[in-house]
C-alpha cells in the first residue's frame, strides 16, 4: 500500500457520508478542505483509478430497495470455483465471498420480492447441488457512519 | 409528477446514485441531463430518498482491501434470545465493527444468531478486536467463530467493496 497524502487521507475519511446536496458539491468539499475544486476532483479521480475509492455515491440500507438475504453453502474445495460461477451468474447476487468455515461460500441475494428471492435460492440449490442456508436480516444494531480509517 | 412517474423517476435515481456520481463540477446537473429533468429535481429527489431512510450513507465509498485492511472477519455469535438486543447494541457501537445484524438460527445446521463484520489490517488485529468485544460486552460465555474472508468472487453496489479476483471474474463470465 502506498502512502497517502494528508489531503487524500482527509478525503477518504471525512467524506464517507453527508455528500452536499448543492449544485457544486465538490466545491463545497474543497471549501471545507481549503483547496480548489479541481484538486478535489483530480484527487478523487486518481483514487478511483487506483481502486482505493469505489465511487462517490449511495450505500443503501438492506431491505429498503427490494428484499435481501445472506446465504451460504458448504462446498468441497474442488467444487468451489464452479459453484461460485453458478452463483455469480444470477443478477440478484451482489456479493459472493469464500470464507474459512465448513460453510465456505457466502453470498447476498437481493430480489424485487420474496417470491423471486426464494426462486433464486432454489435455483442455486438445484444447480450447485448443495443445501442453501437462508439467513435473512431480523434486526439491525448498527448505524453506519462510515469506517474510521486509522493512518499509521 | 404523478405517483407512477414519480416512483419510476426515483428508481432511476436510486440506480444512478448507487453506481456513483460523476466526478464533474455539477454532478446533479449531469444526472439531470441523463434523466431529462432539472438539476433541482435530482437534488430534491435524492433528499426524498434520504428522508425516507433508504440510505446508510451518501459520500466517498472506500475499498478496505486497497487501503491495507486486508483481513475481514465475519464474527458469528450464538447469543441467548433474551440477551441478543443488548449484545447487538454493545457490539455495534464500535467503529471497527462495520455491520451488526441479528439473523435466524437454522438448527441443527446453524446455531449462530448475531453477525458482526470486522475489518482489520491483519488477522491478529481482527482477533484482538474480537477479544476486546468479548471483554467489553461481557460475552465470555458466548460461543462464537470468526469466518475470515478468503477470495472475493463478486461484489457490487455495496458498502464494503473489494475487487473481485481476476480469475473468478473470468470464470463468472463463462458461467
Amino acid at each position: 500500500m502506498r502512502q497517502f497524502s494528508k489531503l487524500e487521507q482527509r478525503l477518504l475519511n471525512e467524506f464517507q457520508q453527508g455528500m452536499p446536496l448543492t449544485p457544486n458539491p465538490y466545491a463545497d468539499i474543497a471549501k471545507q478542505l481549503g483547496i480548489y475544486e479541481t484538486t478535489v476532483l483530480e484527487t478523487l479521480r486518481r483514487l478511483q483509478t487506483e481502486g482505493v475509492v469505489s465511487r462517490v455515491g449511495a450505500v443503501f440500507r438492506p431491505n429498503r430497495i427490494g428484499v435481501s438475504t445472506l446465504a451460504a453453502i458448504s462446498v468441497p474445495q474442488s467444487k468451489l470455483e464452479e459453484s461460485a460461477a453458478i452463483i455469480n451468474a444470477f443478477d440478484e447476487v451482489n456479493h459472493n465471498y469464500e470464507r474459512e468455515h465448513q460453510y465456505n461460500l457466502w453470498f447476498v441475494v437481493v430480489a424485487a420480492d420474496e417470491d423471486r428471492l426464494q426462486e433464486v435460492l432454489s435455483e442455486i440449490e438445484a444447480s450447485c447441488g448443495y443445501a442453501v442456508l437462508d439467513l435473512p436480516l431480523l434486526n439491525e444494531f448498527f448505524i453506519d457512519l462510515g469506517f474510521d480509517l486509522k493512518w499509521t | 409528477m404523478d405517483m407512477i412517474k414519480d416512483s419510476a423517476f426515483e428508481l432511476a435515481l436510486i440506480e444512478i446514485i448507487g453506481k456513483g456520481l460523476p466526478l464533474v463540477n455539477r454532478p446533479y446537473q449531469a444526472i439531470a441531463e441523463q434523466l431529462g429533468c432539472d438539476e433541482i429535481e435530482v437534488i430534491d429527489g435524492i433528499k426524498r430518498i434520504i428522508m425516507r431512510g433508504d440510505l446508510k450513507r451518501f459520500g466517498v465509498v472506500v475499498r478496505h482491501r486497497e487501503l491495507g485492511y486486508r483481513a475481514n472477519g465475519m464474527v458469528v455469535w450464538d447469543i441467548p434470545d433474551a440477551r441478543v438486543t443488548e449484545a447487538g447494541h454493545c457490539i455495534g457501537q464500535y467503529s471497527f465493527v462495520t455491520l451488526c445484524y441479528q439473523r435466524p438460527r437454522r438448527l441443527p445446521d446453524w446455531h449462530y444468531n448475531l453477525f458482526s463484520m470486522i475489518h482489520g489490517q491483519d488477522r491478529d488485529a481482527v482477533i484482538e478486536q474480537v477479544g476486546f468485544i468479548v471483554e467489553k460486552c461481557g460475552l465470555h460465555d458466548i460461543d462464537h467463530e470468526i469466518l475470515f474472508s478468503k477470495r472475493c468472487f463478486k461484489q457490487r453496489g455495496a458498502s464494503y467493496q473489494c475487487k473481485p479476483e481476476q480469475n473468478s471474474q473470468r470464470i463468472a463470465t463463462h458461467g
